[in-house]
């Protein structure tokens, strides 16, 4: 099945060589425009200026590290943490499709992340269907490698909320802008998550082992709807958004059978984006609230919180090997989770399974859609019991780019 | 202006560069060998180690789920939650034991004994402790150096019995003897011409690491095996849901895991307290050194090892009586625990000490001032001693 998809893709590939080369397609002010929001960044891409009926484009990103905790490490290690390919079309100026298929770890994963048909009705009223990325969070729908600065992706978007999260559903999108302010909703109705979430290898409560299950792009097991919604607001270059994703995640009743109780799950986020010529600061934090049982384990906690906060600051815009428009940036991320808030019963103790990370890093962007980037960690996490904790330290290169 | 622009993103850069350029140890530095209680004991083949590989791997990565075969009742999902890092355990997974209250008495299964399985998955109900019904919470062991206790012969460990405290000092440590289990197979090291000595858990009721490892993974984790093939909480027979391979791994591994390692040993304080530790008997049960015979391991064969402890049975007093207990043992008897690793429990128990069989002592000297029965001459001369000397035996035994 998987090289059927990847045939498929080649072919329209090879349909579209045109457009991939037609260099008018390349929106070189990519991210510049002050009236773009998190929730635009799925048509924020380069290849989405042409006039093409159809398009194609995509990004890849190729990473070195060389990471150890506690004096162990794995070595050298290189790797293409994923490859993903942008199909887009118009077939109307009201209607547009847009797909994004991730293949991850060397072909290891293909995934439908997006695939929407929109029908624009008024700048306030959108609809979308199809696999709809959640939004929850800015960086779960503004995820491209290249638009950041920092190889890994923030861990509490990837191990508290799953990064990348989509579902199939259904929505309504729409933005009001004027003069320096915009204001944008989204909601959605969508398959949600399972009981992997609190019955997983990782020993904790964990959204992101629901990704596992691929099925739930045919079908839920439960018959529930997961809701999601945002609200955002920019005012020049400051931009908030609130979200929220919450519903049932186990499947309580089969065959008319009650097999246990309806437990959901709720996810809040804010997350936030400010940039002068200077300096840029993006964060999000998050807090999920997951029902369960008393009788199960502890370990698997019932509320979880973490978030990271970027300071990317270019230092050095001038023409550099013929890129005449190169930025030097360096750029420092703070991060922590938290993945159990409760407290142990025995002991009436925090319990601990806690990350927190500092990175520290410089990034070479010859053109505003491809990086260079040069990363340290200095990472430190503490297990569920709150024992002295493992210490991580290393170095990341990559490059990460949209064609 | 622009001046002092420039000289500031010059100052930025250079920072960053100078950060970078000082992490000259890309990598954080190894602990200290002393310093941690996983790892391999030294001497073994490349083959050795491949095994050792695979058993950590299970003991310390693989949790279980329903899917893999957790419960449906359970205490913890995988080695690691009682054991982190291979060491002592916390309150969080500690086990509650009932259904025994005289020697070599056969738990009633129907009441769910002889171990509390208080966890369960969504949809179950856990078990829940019979009314009045006497038990004792175990706090989880270290699992470092038992290779080296399972080594020893059965004759070894019988010649420190004195049930009849023939040398008068009030200590009269006996074997225990426990029923063994049905798929116990008796090695040479068990010739001793009466029934095996148990030497592991806590009432020593289990005779090899085999029945550890295969009734923690029933009792504890719900989890059947060709061993243990009953699930616990119902009785019934259930296809293994670890296979055999894997329970051998894990054998191997906790076979060959290093003995804790003393640190201090050259300050005047430790070899003080080391000193004192002997003359106010402390040593008559938790005793210091052994050799171990032969092995089938040859980085096992001919070791002296510092485990502190006889592997005897003792009566502990009646505040240590829980009024229940397993195999051969009385409610009031309790092995000797082993206390290399003494002073790195608590980087497994959450930063705090958990002593005793039940983590009731939350140091070293309120566990020191628990021991009653036989050791209660012992604390009797511990609390005889200066400040200062009680200080000594405390630095010892944090540094062991």
């Amino acid at each position: 099945m998987k090289r059927k998809i990847i045939a498929i893709i080649f072919l329209i590939l090879g349909f579209n060589l045109s457009a991939q080369i037609d260099s008018s397609l390349l929106n070189p002010q990519y991210g510049s425009d002050p009236d773009k929001m998190n929730m635009d960044a799925v048509y924020q891409r380069p290849f989405l200026a042409g006039n093409s009926i159809a398009a194609i484009g995509g990004y890849v990103e190729a990473d070195y590290q060389y990471m150890g905790t506690d004096g162990i490490t794995d070595g050298h290690q290189f790797s293409i943490p994923r490859l993903t390919l942008f199909i887009a079309s118009s077939a109307h100026r009201k209607l547009r499709f847009l797909s994004e298929l991730e293949i991850e770890n060397g072909g290891e994963e293909l995934t439908i992340e997006f695939a929407a048909v929109d029908l624009l009705l008024h700048p306030l009223l959108n609809l979308r269907s199809g696999v709809i990325m959640n939004p929850i969070g800015a960086f779960n729908q503004n995820h491209d490698g290249p638009k950041w600065e920092f190889i890994k992706r923030p861990i509490a978007m990837t191990q508290l909320l799953p990064a990348t999260w989509s579902n199939p559903g259904v929505g309504s999108y729409g933005k009001w802008t004027k003069s320096n302010f915009s204001f944008g909703y989204e909601y959605y109705l969508s398959h949600g998550f399972n009981s992997t979430i609190i019955d997983n290898s990782e020993a904790r409560t964990f959204l992101p082992a629901a990704k596992a299950d691929k099925t739930r792009f045919t079908e839920t097991l439960n018959g529930k709807v997961m809701q999601t919604a945002k609200l955002a607001g920019r005012y020049k270059n400051f931009e908030l958004g609130l979200s929220y994703m919450g519903g049932v995640y186990n499947n309580p009743v089969v065959d008319e059978l009650s097999l246990e109780n309806e437990r959901k799950q709720h996810c809040y986020d804010i997350d936030f984006s400010f940039q002068t010529t200077d300096l840029q600061v993006v964060g999000e934090w998050v807090y999920i609230q997951v029902d369960v049982p008393e009788t199960y384990n502890r370990q698997y906690g019932n509320s979880q919180t973490g978030g990271f906060l970027d300071i990317i600051y270019p230092f050095y815009k001038r023409p550099v090997f013929g890129f005449n428009d190169a930025v030097f940036n360096a750029a420092l991320r703070f991060e922590y989770v938290d993945w159990n808030l409760q407290n142990f019963e025995e002991t009436n103790e925090p319990i601990g399974d806690e990350l927190t990370a500092l990175v520290l890093g410089i990034s070479f962007r010859p053109v505003q859609t491809a990086v260079f980037r040069i990363n340290y960690r200095f990472q430190q996490e503490v297990d569920l019991f709150g024992n002295p904790p493992a210490n991580t330290r290393g170095i990341e290169i990559g490059v990460a780019s949209y064609f | 202006m622009n001046d002092q622009i420039r000289s500031s993103k010059t100052f930025i850069i250079l920072l960053f560069l100078l950060i970078i350029a000082a992490c000259s140890r890309i990598i954080p530095p190894t602990p200290e060998e002393n310093s941690i209680l996983d790892g391999p004991v030294g001497g073994l083949t490349n083959e050795e180690n491949k095994i050792f590989l695979a058993g950590d791997i299970a003991f310390n990565d693989e949790v279980f789920t329903e899917e893999t075969g957790l419960g449906p009742r359970f205490v913890a999902n995988s080695c690691a939650a009682c054991h982190a890092g291979d060491g002592k355990g916390h309150p969080f997974t500690s086990l509650i034991r009932f259904g025994q209250t005289e020697p070599l008495q056969t738990p009633d299964e129907k009441t769910g004994a002889p171990q509390l399985q208080n966890r369960a998955l969504p949809g179950y109900e856990p078990e829940s402790l019979p009314d009045g019904v006497p038990h004792m919470k175990l706090i989880a062991p270290a699992v470092t150096g038992l290779g080296f206790l399972a080594a020893l012969t059965d004759l070894q460990i019988l010649e420190n019995e004195d049930p009849l405290d023939t040398n008068m000092d009030g200590i009269s440590g006996v074997a225990s003897r426990p029923n063994p289990a049905d798929y116990f197979v008796q090695q040479s090291i068990h010739n001793s011409g009466g029934k095996a000595v148990g030497r592991f858990g806590k009432k020593a009721g289990a005779i090899d690491l085999l029945q550890q490892i295969a009734t923690a993974y029933n009792q504890d984790m719900g989890v059947t095996s060709i061993y243990e093939p009953r699930d616990p909480s119902t009785g019934l027979l259930h296809s293994p849901e670890v296979d055999e391979s894997t329970i051998n791994d894990i054998l191997f591994y906790i076979r060959t895991l290093k003995a804790p390692i003393p640190r201090n040993t050259e300050n005047p304080d430790f070899i003080a307290g080391q000193q004192l530790f002997v003359s106010i008997n402390c040593s008559a049960c938790h005793t210091p050194s052994w050799t171990t015979p032969e092995s089938d391991i040859a980085a096992l064969s001919n070791k002296i090892f510092h485990p502190y402890t006889d592997l005897l049975l003792h009566d502990m007093g009646p505040e240590l009586d829980d009024g229940a207990t397993e195999g051969s043992a009385q409610t009031y008897e309790w092995r000797t625990p082993g206390l290399w690793g003494l002073g790195l429990s608590k980087n497994s128990q959450g930063g705090q000490h958990y002593l005793m069989h039940d983590g009731r002592a939350k140091s070293i000297e309120e566990a020191i001032l628990m021991h009653g029965g036989e050791a209660s001459n012992s604390k009797q001369a511990y609390t005889n001693l200066t400040n200062a000397e009680q200080a000594q035996i405390l630095f010892f035994l944090e540094s062991l």
